[in-house]
């Protein structure tokens, strides 16, 4: 189906499934732990043997010599793979290193090698007799010392200018010049990334825990050398992923090497430690903001610059990318600069570009809201624009970014906020703060195909992945409500690389693309329920039965006795260039910031979202809810600490990388405006994973010095950075 | 992990035999520092002793009017135990403030004392730390350093101890009681347990091998506010930046030690004197000698600013 059209009256408008805040249906499944993950997969292929990562032990340089003789003999070894054994390896279109290092070291904890034994312990005590000399090599590791010598990406656009932005800025009658710090982040998600691996004859299935089935099955096939057609991976549940699993990782790739080599299958889990260097991480940045308005506040000059670093051949953090759509003024640039580092691979991590982005963005926006002495919601709502300010012929399809503000100020009581340093509970100074959030609305291909049984049971079936969002259960309302059957006759089978290939999970894009492949496929049932029955196209699908005129059919007739099938996939015109598609939010958010210790904690959140249809309030709520989450969690804590000697993330692990826990979490508000957009998709839906992160850091730091008076601009704003500034007296 | 050999010990004697005849012998009770550094290949031992059969998980009082703690009282046990609550709740509050309740439903009194550093070189066997590996080199010295000891300090190591329930011991001038291998007992103030890294940072404690840690007691109860103040980057389950353990008299006079600053719970007796007249004139004489790195200089305002609000706090509640 090829949607070029915005959407006019269908199926879905009827709400009876859609838009109801129904349970997860596989929430029984992950409550009583039967959900299987993919480590737990011991069902699928007999006899597996385990295998062990062994990660790199230095940053750059390479690999003199490796003795894996001790190992070998020690007890249930089985293989192990290295690069220098493993055959002629090709390396996946979205990796920017070899999943196994050597003799080239690329970064630290790069795979180089892997042990396969019949237990994990015996592989895990049997890697430690691998030895691995290394000769190093010099190399790059502080963003800040390499800023001078980035260069401009070769990414599609790293540079945008409008109008005389130097010029506007220096005439400009009230401006702010600043530069923020964004530091490098880790997914840290539940579930490792694992995988088991099992071959026959010369094809490959893997189960694995990934978001993108067949970007995974594409860069797997190619790393491995063989045609993509032998490879089936299997991904039915993720357990959290946040941009970490969009890509094949080592444990894939050295899970078919492992079950290779050891003649079996095989099953890799990278332990934890492993995985904040191994792995790809969110990159650091440093960014310069600069913005210009007349005394009424309107903004006439806006630049946004930012560098991050990557390994040669990755790419940068696209920070600037809300400043280029989020407000009004008639001069304007945008910069972004890649430096070259030899940490792990920077890559996607929950909204790339705008999470960072705006962290310093709107931190810059309330800066110039105190400067110009107007109320930061007053500022942002004065400098709102309904065009894509760098093309003002573009229209956004919908934007109620004002109206989010407003209700949000509301709701949240934002008249009661003082000055700076003026409001105080005891110990604690107290703070309000506000921040935008914006995250873009991504189309892509996704396909489904849909069978009806003789049960009158509607199967779903897409490599679509389910990673914790609720992707089975918004894709079993929708074709609920397409066919008219109770949510209960919906089975809905994903992360199968055998099923039609669909828009995968990231971007906040599942939600809305995955649901139109399905609506598409539904459509083309539909027709053939119809065209089974002798009905007219236009026959209505309701209480489990099919009518037209004056006849009404239960659906299970019409099935036969084969069943039917339809598969189609949704496919989209030019509609995302003739409009900007962004989905829009506010956050407050109130802290209480220790006046003796700077402790600073979350007291109260609000986020106010307008992001199309919301198809199942419960799961966009908990998606919302965990973004926020995640957000406090960039502003207050979290951090990889760069090693800038040795070149490696040092705090790489659960204790040593913190993220909020239960306690740091209070009362958690979220509205949703009610809208469609019907430009979008046939769904009318958008996406909020994302959206629900974008802005939480700033509107935390504003809050922080709205309780304080304490300007930070380097996050994560740990106490350290408040201390030297917080009033003397207790 | 290396594969290693197990036993339970019956009694305490036969444990400190037990290991004294084995050089790769260790002791193991909650296990949740042991075994995470095993998997590690932190601590290699050969041979573990589980000393949870052992009959010492009961409080006992003490004829001079204090309490006995068996070295395998649970932390939660300990921190409900209602007269530690009424007579050292700085002892229930810094048991309180430290991990989990999963994980203090396991950990014992002994293995906390004896917990092992959190620097996360320590953690890390591709990289050098003289504590895990001595001749190694350090790590942190010159590196990320944030978390790390600012006083007590020594040019081979500058890792913290990470234990909130020895801060609170050490304010309470508690007494650790030992078994050693030939049978022979002793007692340890804890003041004299920990030793400071100096050259040899893998040695951090006086305890000879095979020496098994029986009890630790408390003396009579000293009365005064007790005052917890543990400051850290999350509202719970992590270890401190700066804690801080007063206990604070009506007279303003009292005692007070420090967690997260130095190799081991830190107490200063001048300190303690300079106590009624202040945080800052305390905390000049705890961070005398202190040796800041960049990334953990403003533990030596938080310790003062901690312990000004302690002694408010204090001063409200008395
Ligand atoms: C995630 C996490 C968070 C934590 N957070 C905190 C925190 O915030 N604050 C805090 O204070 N602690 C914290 N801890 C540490 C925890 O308190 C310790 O792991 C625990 O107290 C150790 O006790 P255990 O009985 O399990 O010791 P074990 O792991 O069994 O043993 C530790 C050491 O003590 C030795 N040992 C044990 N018993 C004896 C004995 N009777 N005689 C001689 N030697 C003995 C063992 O040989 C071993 O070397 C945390 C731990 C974890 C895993
Ligand atoms: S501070 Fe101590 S524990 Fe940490 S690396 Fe240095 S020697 Fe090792």
């Amino acid at each position: 189906m090829k949607f070029d059209q915005p959407a006019t009256t269908n199926p879905i408008d009827r709400l009876a499934v859609v838009g109801h805040p129904v349970d997860r249906i596989d929430g029984p499944l992950k409550t009583t732990g039967t959900a299987p993950y993919a480590y737990e997969r011991h069902d699928v292929a007999p006899n597996q043997a385990y295998g062990y990562v062994i990660g790199a032990a230095i940053a750059k340089g390479r690999i003199a010599s490796i003795d894996t003789s001790a190992a070998k003999r020690a007890p249930g070894v089985l293989a192990i793979v290295t690069a220098a054994n493993a055959g002629k390896l090709g390396k996946g279109k979205r990796n920017t290193a070899p999943l196994i290092g050597g003799p080239a070291i690329a970064h630290y904890h790069q795979a180089v090698a892997l042990v396969v034994a019949e237990t994990f312990e015996q592989a895990r005590a049997a890697a430690k007799l691998v030895r691995v000399d290394y000769v190093r090599a010099g190399g790059a590791y502080d963003l800040a010392a390499a800023q001078s010598s980035a260069v401009k990406p070769k990414e599609e656009k790293p540079d945008t200018a409008v109008g005389d932005f130097a010029g506007a800025f220096a005439a400009a009658p009230v401006r702010i010049d600043a530069t923020y710090t964004t530091p490098d982040q880790s997914h840290a998600m539940m579930e490792p990334h694992a995988s088991i691996a099992a071959w026959d004859g010369d094809k490959l299935t893997l189960w694995t825990s990934n978001q993108m089935i067949d970007w995974g099955r594409g860069d797997l096939a190619a790393t491995l050398g063989i045609p993509k057609d032998n490879v089936r991976i299997v991904s039915s549940y993720v357990g959290g992923g946040f941009g970490g699993k969009l890509f094949v990782r080592a444990d894939a790739l050295l899970a078919a090497l492992g079950a290779r080599a050891a003649g079996r299958p095989v099953k890799v889990a990278l332990t934890r430690p492993l995985m904040f260097n191994n792995t790809t991480h969110r990159p650091a940045t440093i960014q310069r903001i600069r913005i210009g308005a007349d005394r009424d506040g309107r903004i006439v000059a806006i630049g946004h610059e930012s560098w991050s670093g990557d390994l040669p051949g990755g790419g940068p953090e696209v920070a600037v990318q809300q400043t280029r759509l989020l407000y009004g003024g008639a001069n304007r640039m945008t910069a972004m600069r890649l430096a070259t580092l030899d940490l792990p691979e920077g890559n996607a991590m929950r909204a790339p570009g705008e999470a960072p982005g705006l962290m310093a963005l709107e931190i810059a926006v309330d800066e110039m809201a105190e400067k110009l002495g107007l109320d930061p919601v007053e500022f942002r709502i004065r400098n709102d624009t309904q065009v894509d300010p760098e093309k003002p012929s573009r229209p956004f399809s919908q934007r109620r970014f004002v109206e989010c503000l407003r209700t949000g100020a509301e709701r949240f009581g934002w008249s009661a906020r003082k000055k700076p340093g003026q409001m105080r509970d005891g110990r604690w100074l107290v703070g309000l703060g506000v921040a935008a959030a914006f995250r873009n609305n991504l189309l892509t291909k996704s396909a489904a195909r849909v069978r009806l049984d003789p049960q009158g049971v509607v199967t779903v079936e897409t490599d679509m992945t389910d990673i914790g969002t609720g992707s089975y259960t918004i894709i079993a309302q929708t074709a609920a409500e397409m066919l008219g059957v109770p949510l209960a006759n919906v089975v809905v089978r994903l992360g199968d690389s055998a099923f039609p290939v669909s828009c995968g999970s990231g971007g906040q894009w599942g939600a809305n693309n995955a649901t139109s492949g399905v609506y598409a496929a539904c459509i083309k049932l539909r027709e053939a329920i119809a065209a089974a029955l002798g009905m007219s196209a236009d026959a209505e699908f309701s209480g489990g039965h099919v009518s037209a005129g004056d006849r009404s059919v239960p659906l299970s007739q019409a099935a036969g006795e084969q069943g039917l099938v339809a598969e189609d996939a949704i496919e989209y015109g030019d509609l995302d260039k003739r409009f900007q598609q962004s989905t829009f939010g506010a956050h407050f958010v109130e802290v209480g910031v220790d006046a003796a210790t700077g402790e600073v904690r979350v007291r109260r959140m609000l986020a106010v979202c307008a992001a199309g249809r919301i198809l199942n309030p419960k799961s966009a709520r908990s998606q919302v809810i965990g973004a926020m989450t995640m957000g406090v969690g960039a502003a207050l804590m979290e951090n990889l600490a760069v090693d800038v000697r040795r070149g490696f993330f040092v705090n790489h692990d659960l204790a040593g990388y913190e993220v909020p826990v239960h306690a740091d979490i209070p009362h958690q508000e979220v509205v949703f405006l009610d809208e469609t957009d019907p430009v979008s998709s046939p769904m009318k839906a958008k996406g909020v994973g994302e959206l629900g992160i974008c802005g939480v850091g700033a509107a935390v730091a504003n809050a922080i010095c709205n309780a304080t008076g304490v300007r930070v601009r380097d996050y994560p704003i740990t106490l350290d950075k408040l201390l030297a500034k917080l009033p003397a007296a207790v | 992990m290396k594969a290693f050999t197990y036993e339970r010990a019956r009694t305490p004697a036969e444990a400190a035999a037990g290991a004294a005849g084995n050089a790769g012998a260790k002791f193991i009770a909650g296990g949740t520092n042991l075994l995470d550094l095993m998997k590690l290949e932190i601590e290699t031992p050969t041979h573990l002793i589980d000393v949870n059969g052992l009959a010492l998980d009961k409080i006992e009082a003490t004829p001079d009017g204090g309490l006995r703690i068996g070295a395998l009282v649970r932390n939660t046990d300990l921190a409900a135990d209602t007269r530690i609550r009424r007579d050292y709740a700085l002892l229930s509050r810094a048991l309180l403030a430290g991990a989990s309740g999963q994980l203090r439903n396991r950990a014992t009194t002994a293995g906390n004392l004896l917990q092992r550093t959190r620097c996360p070189y320590f953690y890390d066997t591709d990289q050098p730390c003289n504590k895990r590996l001595p001749g190694s080199g350090c790590a942190a010295i010159g590196g990320y350093s944030r978390p790390h000891a600012i006083v007590g300090v020594s040019d081979a190591c500058i890792a913290a101890h990470p234990s909130d329930m020895a801060v609170a011991m050490r304010a309470l001038d508690a007494t650790i009681e030992t078994v050693r291998p030939d049978g022979s007992t002793r007692r340890i103030a804890i003041g004299e347990f920990y030793r400071l890294p100096g050259k040899t940072p893998h040695v951090e404690n006086v305890l000879v091998r095979g020496e098994l840690i029986t009890a630790v007691t408390l003396p009579p109860p000293p009365g005064g506010t007790h005052v917890y103040t543990k400051v850290r980057d999350r509202a719970s389950y992590a270890f401190a930046l700066v804690a801080v353990g007063a206990i604070v008299q009506r007279d303003g006079t009292g005692r007070v030690a420090l967690g997260g600053v130095a190799p081991q719970p830190w107490r200063v007796e001048a300190a303690d004197a300079e106590l009624a007249n202040g945080a800052a004139a305390a905390t000049r004489r705890l961070l005398a000698d202190a040796k800041t790195t960049r990334d953990n200089a403003f533990k030596a305002t938080l310790v003062q600013r901690a312990l000004d609000a302690a002694l408010a706090q204090a001063r409200s509640a008395s």
